[in-house]
């Protein structure tokens, strides 16, 4: 037997190993159990270099990521800023375009709602100086531009044109020093005159301390001016104060607002309304809607016993409009104007021949539309003053 | 007896010498060999034809020139190629232990340091594998693995085909003895 094994030692160890393999297998086959103890030995064994492995390759791989993929991803950044920064300039462009078509739409809008006939025109530069406040604009004599034109925007009265050449015109603000405009209160009708001050703000000079001007009120151009057009926003009262010759009444311009581009040169001015104030609604008051602006002012039936009230029958270009009478001496001034026309005097001539004031004046006879009740031809002076 | 018949018998003492590995040498390359072959289908999907430890299996006995070395050598990379497989323990046990009993006793008769027959002996053990492998499934387990011939033939064409270079590079870790 001995000398079998030894003859025959290589096969022997090798049907060893299958037969102890195939009794292995066998087992597990025959009991369906895993031989757990040996897989735990092999797994317990392998993982750890299993980790080490896939650490090492984690390793290299981000290594290799940082080293090619990375600079890829860093050039990739760096295009990606420069994109980045060119649609940024491109979206400002846009943007710009955008507040200019914004701005020149509502500039379109405001002169198809005025009745003035004008021209756009653009801002092309600055005069010369320090503090100048005048601007270029493209348009010149050649488009119609005179000297003396006013320039206005959307939102309000801009300047003059105190210079217009072929293809340019120098428009002076309405905040330079010197520049002036005849302006009148939306709620109160005060009259004024706008002056620039050289600053971002304007006064409204020649207004009385008796006269109401309340902050925040809105100023209208009162088109006496000769060059802006009656019924244009001019600004808001930002402050308003008593002062030594009149009412110091600040007023911030509207018209140039929020930077200026573009305005319209008004080449056909026409006068407009002044709207009028807004009131807060109130459920415990009617109140009716206002009267056109353009409607012919009626006269109110004539008091018994006083004298009949200035008629709007006389003459345009000797008297002035009814609706102009805003304060008690303009309407003493006109009566006596009138008594002293009925009696072929007239005031303010070198004259020394006083009118009889105590006489009406003829043209406000006929006034009275009731016939049963007549005014009384010669009223006294406790009438005349109460007017 | 031809020129390429003398090429391939071991008649000289050179050819006779029995190749010794460290130890390290026999823990980390069947080790190394079976991580691949556990990470190989995770990392690069298109080594998983690579049959490392058959390889390893083969060489070893190959160089060993001892049946029973072989035929241990392959039971223990088999085993442990069993034990982290879903296979029962012992399928490529015995399936390696045959290839390096096999194996070894043919390195008694030829030159295994020649390319040649170590490509021949790579494709032919590999479909051997294979082949045992299935009858081992069918007969033991009662399993009917679905074995392409084509494909296997190609995969041991290219098992081969690895297994030269890496035999080569193998060969600088062993320690010639007569």
């Amino acid at each position: 037997m001995e000398s079998f094994l030894s003859r025959y030692r290589n096969l022997s160890i090798l049907l060893l190993l299958l037969v102890a393999q195939l009794l292995l297998l066998a087992y597990q086959v025959k009991s369906n159990q895993d031989v757990r103890l040996i897989r735990l030995w092999a797994v317990t064994a392998v993982t750890p270099v299993a980790r080490v492995i896939e650490w090492a390759r984690a390793g290299i791989a981000g290594a290799w990521e940082n080293l090619f993929v990375l600079s890829d991803v860093r050039a990739e950044n760096t295009r990606l800023r420069k994109d980045l920064d060119d649609l940024r300039l491109k979206n400002q462009m846009l943007a710009a375009e955008l507040q200019m078509a914004d701005r020149v739409k509502a500039l379109v809008e405001f002169r198809s709602q005025i009745p003035s006939k004008t021209i756009a025109a653009r801002i092309i530069g600055t005069g010369t100086g320090a503090n100048t406040r005048t601007v270029y604009v493209d348009r010149g004599s050649v488009e119609g531009v005179k000297r003396g034109m006013a320039a206005i925007s959307a939102k309000g009265i801009v300047g003059k044109i105190v210079a217009a050449y072929p293809t340019a015109s120098l428009v002076q603000l309405i905040t330079e020093q010197g520049s002036v405009a005849g302006v009148i209160s939306q709620k109160n009708r005060v009259r004024g005159t706008l002056k620039g001050q050289g600053s971002g703000t304007l006064i409204v000079d020649y207004i009385r301390n008796e006269e109401k001007v309340d902050p925040g009120e809105w100023f209208y151009t009162s088109g006496t001016d000769r060059i802006f057009p009656r019924g244009l926003p001019v600004g808001i009262v930002k402050m308003v104060r008593e002062g030594r010759g009149g009412k110091e009444v600040v007023v911030e311009p509207s018209g140039l607002e929020n930077g200026l581009e573009e305005m319209l040169i008004v080449i056909d001015g026409v006068h407009g309304s002044i709207p009028e104030a807004e009131t807060a609604p109130s459920s415990d008051i009617s109140i009716l809607p206002a009267p056109p602006e353009d409607a012919p002012v009626q006269q109110a039936a004539p008091v018994p016993g006083a004298p009949a009230a200035p008629q709007p029958a006389a003459p345009a270009g000797s008297a002035p409009a009814a609706k102009d009478l805003k304060t008690d001496a303009d309407r003493l001034l006109e009566k006596y104007r009138r008594v002293g026309e009925s009696q072929g005097i007239v005031l303010g001539t070198t004259k020394i021949r006083v009118p009889d004031f105590n006489r009406a004046p003829e043209a406000a006879k006929p006034a009275a539309p009731d016939a049963t009740k007549p005014a009384p031809a010669n009223p006294g002076p406790a009438a005349v003053t109460r007017q | 007896m031809s020129s390429f018949d003398e090429g391939l018998l071991p008649n000289t003492p050179r050819r006779q010498t029995v190749s010794r590995f460290r130890i390290a040498s026999w823990v980390l390359i069947p080790l190394a060999a079976i991580l691949f072959q556990v990470y190989v289908r995770r990392l690069a999907a298109f080594l998983g034809y690579l049959e490392l430890p058959l390889l390893v299996t083969v060489y070893f006995s190959l160089m060993r020139r001892q049946p029973v070395a072989g035929a241990i050598t392959g039971s223990l990379i088999g085993l442990a190629q069993d034990s982290l497989s879903q296979h029962p323990l012992g399928m490529f046990g015995i399936v390696k232990t045959l290839v390096g009993y096999f194996a070894a006793s043919i390195s008694q008769r030829f030159d295994v340091d020649n390319h040649a027959l170590r490509f021949i002996l790579s494709f032919f053990f590999f479909l051997f594998h294979q082949f045992f492998f299935w009858v081992l499934s069918r007969a033991l387990l009662g399993q009917s693995l679905d074995v392409p011939i084509p494909q296997s033939i190609i995969f041991a064409f290219l098992n081969a085909v690895v297994a030269v270079p890496l035999y080569a590079i193998l060969d600088r870790l062993k320690t010639e003895e007569r």
